[in-house]
C-alpha cells in the first residue's frame, strides 16, 4: 500500500504537536520566565517529593488494598510533576527536560514546600500529609482550571481529577482512623500535631506568587487558605481531632530553596544514576 | 510459576464413586467452580499451590521495590511502580481465589509470616544494580509467564480466570523488563557491565524457579491429573532456555553456562542444570536475603495493626450510630 500524503510531510510530528497546544502566550513572556519557571518548579517538585515519599511505601503498606492505593497516588503525583516540569523546562528554554530538572537539580534549586519532604513516620503520618497537602492541592488545581494560561490550565484539569480522588479517599482514612480505636486516634492526633507547623507555609505569599498572580495564571497562595481551613474544620470534626493551637506557619522557605535536612537524602537517593553516570540513557 | 515444589495431597486409598466422577470432569475439561463437590486433596493442594503463589506476588514486590526511589528518570519510576502495584494486585487476585477454597487471607498470612508457607525463592536474592529491574522483568517474569500460561487452563476456576488476568499483565512486564535491557546492554561500558552482571546472578536462579527435575519430583502425578499443574518442570525450563537464549544474544549477552549447546537432534538447546544443593539451601532459609524479605512483610502486618483495628472499630462506631438511628 502506497503512503498516505500526510505520512510524508515533513515535520508532521512538529505540527501536530503545535496543534495540540493551545497557544499560551505565557510560555514565552521573557519578563515573566523566572517567576513563571520558579512557580512551575513548585508545582512539579510538590507533587515529585511528595511522589517520591508515597513510593516509600510500595511493598510496606498496613494492607494489600492500601499497598496498591499508595502505589497509585504515588504514580498520579509522579505523573503531575513529569507534566509541570516538561512545561517548566519550555519555559526556561534552556534545552533542559523535565528527567534534567528532577535529576540534575540540587536542594537549593528545589522550590517544594518542606511538608512533603518529611519522613513519612508511620501509615497515620503519611495519610494526615497527604490530606494536608491533598486539601491544598485540590483547591489549588480548582482555581487553575480558570488560569489566563491554557496550559496551566490543560494541567491542572487533568490532574484535578486525580487529586479529587486522593483528597477524597486521604478524608475518608483520616476521619476512620481518628474516630477508630484510642490508638489510632491518638497516633492520628500526634500526626496533625506535628505537621500542623509545616502548614503555614501552603499559604505564605511571595514576590513569585504575586508574579503569577498578576499575570491571572495562578491564585495566589494566601486565597486558598479560606477554603483549605473550611475542609480541615470538617474533616477534623468527624475524625474527632482537634486542630492545634499554634502558629501554622513555623517552618517555612521550601518554596523559595531552603529545605530541611531531608530533603537532601531524598536527592542523594533518586538522582543517583544520574549523578553516577553522567550522560547514559536509562 | 511463582509456586514451587507444592506438595499435592495423594489420593488415598479406594477412589470413591464421588472421587471417579470428579476425575470425569476434569477430564472432560470442565471447571470446578467453588461451590462444586471437591475431594479434600485436591482442595488442599490448590490452597497451598494459590497460597503460595500470592505469597510470591506480595514478598516478589520488595526485590523490585528497592529500586523504585532510585530509578533513573521519571518515566522508568513511573513504570516500575506500576509493575509493582501489578504485583500487589496479583496478590489480591490470588488470595481471593484461595479464599473461595475456605481460606482466608489473614490465615494465609500468618502461615507465610511463621514460615509454614513458602513463597518463590527467587525473590530470596538481592536485587544489586539498575539492570536487575531489567532481568527480573525479562527472566524471572519470563519465566513465570512459562509457568502460568498453562495454568489458564487449570481445572480451577477462580484460579484459571486469576491467572487470564494476570497472563496479560506479565507478558507487559517482560516486555518493560526487556526493554530495560536493551538500553543497558546497549548503553555505556559500565551499563552493559551491570546488564551481564544481572544476566550472571538471575540466570540460574530463574531455571530454579521451574522447580527440581521431574525424576526428584514425587508430588506431579496426581497435581497433574487434576490440571492444577499442566506441564513438568523439566519441560518448561526447556521450553525458558529455548526461548530466552536468542533473546540474550539479540542483547549482545552470554548466558553463563559454558556447556549451553544447540542440539539439532533433540531441536532443544543442551544447558548445565541449575545447582539443586543452592536451591534446597536457600528454601531452608540460607539464602541472601530470607530474613530480610519475611521481615519486611511481618513488620508491615504488625506495623499496620492499628491502622486496620482503627478501620474496624470505626466500622463497628458507624454501624452501631446507624442502627441507633433508624
Amino acid at each position: 500500500m502506497p503512503s498516505l500524503p500526510d505520512m510524508a510531510t515533513p515535520e508532521a510530528e512538529r505540527l501536530a504537536q503545535e496543534a495540540a497546544q493551545p497557544a499560551d502566550p505565557h510560555i514565552t513572556d521573557v519578563a515573566l520566565k523566572p517567576a513563571l519557571f520558579d512557580w512551575l518548579c513548585r508545582m512539579g517538585d510538590g507533587a515529585l517529593i511528595l511522589g517520591h515519599r508515597t513510593s516509600e511505601w510500595c511493598g510496606h503498606g498496613p494492607a494489600l488494598e492500601e499497598d496498591i492505593a499508595l502505589a497509585n497516588t504515588a504514580l498520579d503525583l509522579i505523573g503531575h510533576a513529569a507534566l509541570w516540569l516538561e512545561l517548566a523546562a519550555e519555559v526556561e528554554a534552556q534545552g533542559r527536560t523535565a528527567d534534567d530538572l528532577a535529576y540534575l537539580r540540587d536542594a537549593m534549586r528545589f522550590r517544594n514546600p518542606q511538608i512533603v519532604e518529611l519522613p513519612n513516620g508511620d501509615i497515620g503520618r503519611t495519610l494526615m500529609r497527604e490530606f494536608l497537602y491533598d486539601a491544598w492541592h485540590y483547591e489549588m488545581l480548582l482555581k487553575l482550571r480558570d488560569s489566563s494560561s491554557p496550559r496551566v490550565a490543560e494541567i491542572a484539569a487533568k490532574a484535578g481529577k486525580e487529586v479529587a480522588y486522593q483528597l477524597d479517599r486521604a478524608s475518608d482514612l483520616v476521619i476512620r482512623l481518628g474516630d477508630g480505636t484510642e490508638e489510632s486516634h491518638a497516633r492520628m492526633q500526634a500526626a496533625l500535631d506535628h505537621l500542623w507547623p509545616y502548614t503555614g507555609e501552603l499559604f505564605t505569599d511571595d514576590a513569585v506568587d504575586e508574579a503569577v498572580a498578576e499575570a491571572g495564571i495562578a491564585p495566589r497562595a494566601s486565597e486558598l487558605q479560606g477554603p483549605w481551613d473550611a475542609t480541615l474544620r470538617e474533616v477534623m470534626g468527624e475524625a474527632t481531632l482537634t486542630v492545634p493551637d499554634r502558629r501554622a506557619d513555623v517552618h517555612l522557605g521550601g518554596k523559595q530553596g531552603r529545605h530541611t535536612e531531608h530533603l537532601g537524602y531524598i536527592l542523594a537517593e533518586m538522582q543517583f544514576l544520574q549523578r553516577a553516570y553522567p550522560g547514559a540513557e536509562w | 510459576m511463582y509456586a514451587q515444589m507444592v506438595k499435592s495431597e495423594a489420593a488415598d486409598g479406594e477412589q470413591t464413586p464421588e472421587d471417579r466422577a470428579f476425575q470425569a470432569r476434569i477430564d472432560r475439561g470442565e471447571k470446578i467452580e467453588p461451590k462444586d463437590w471437591m475431594p479434600e486433596g485436591y482442595r488442599k493442594t490448590l490452597i497451598r499451590q494459590i497460597g503460595q503463589h500470592a505469597h510470591s506476588e506480595i514478598v516478589g514486590q520488595l526485590p523490585e521495590g528497592n529500586w523504585i526511589t532510585r530509578a533513573p528518570t521519571l518515566e522508568r519510576k513511573q513504570i516500575l511502580l506500576a509493575k509493582v502495584q501489578d504485583e500487589a494486585g496479583h496478590g489480591l487476585y490470588l488470595y481471593s481465589a484461595a479464599e473461595t477454597l475456605g481460606v482466608s487471607r489473614d490465615e494465609l498470612f500468618e502461615k507465610l509470616h511463621s514460615g509454614a508457607m513458602k513463597y518463590s525463592s527467587i525473590f530470596n536474592y538481592p536485587t544489586l544494580t539498575w539492570a536487575d529491574m531489567g532481568a527480573i522483568g525479562w527472566l524471572v517474569d519470563g519465566a513465570a509467564i512459562m509457568n502460568q500460561v498453562p495454568l489458564q487452563r487449570t481445572s480451577y476456576g477462580p484460579y484459571s480466570r486469576a491467572m487470564i488476568r494476570i497472563c496479560k499483565e506479565e507478558s507487559f512486564h517482560q516486555r518493560q523488563g526487556y526493554s530495560i535491557m536493551m538500553k543497558m546492554a546497549g548503553g555505556t561500558p559500565e551499563q552493559k557491565e551491570m546488564a551481564q552482571d544481572a544476566l550472571n546472578r538471575f540466570w540460574y536462579p530463574s531455571l530454579m524457579m521451574f522447580g527440581p527435575s521431574d525424576k526428584d519430583s514425587v508430588h506431579s502425578a496426581q497435581s497433574m491429573a487434576w490440571k492444577i499443574k499442566i506441564n513438568t518442570n523439566d519441560e518448561l525450563r526447556q521450553k525458558f532456555v529455548d526461548e530466552t537464549v536468542p533473546q540474550a544474544e539479540y542483547l549482545g549477552l552470554t548466558v553463563p553456562d559454558p556447556d549451553l549447546a544447540w542440539n539439532a537432534g533433540r531441536g532443544h538447546y543442551d544447558f548445565t542444570e541449575p545447582d539443586w544443593t543452592e536451591f534446597f539451601d536457600v528454601l531452608k532459609g540460607n539464602g541472601p536475603c530470607n530474613e530480610e524479605r519475611l521481615g519486611a512483610r511481618v513488620k508491615a502486618w504488625e506495623d499496620g495493626a492499628w491502622f486496620r483495628e482503627g478501620l474496624s472499630a470505626h466500622a463497628e462506631k458507624a454501624a452501631a450510630r446507624r442502627l441507633a438511628a433508624e
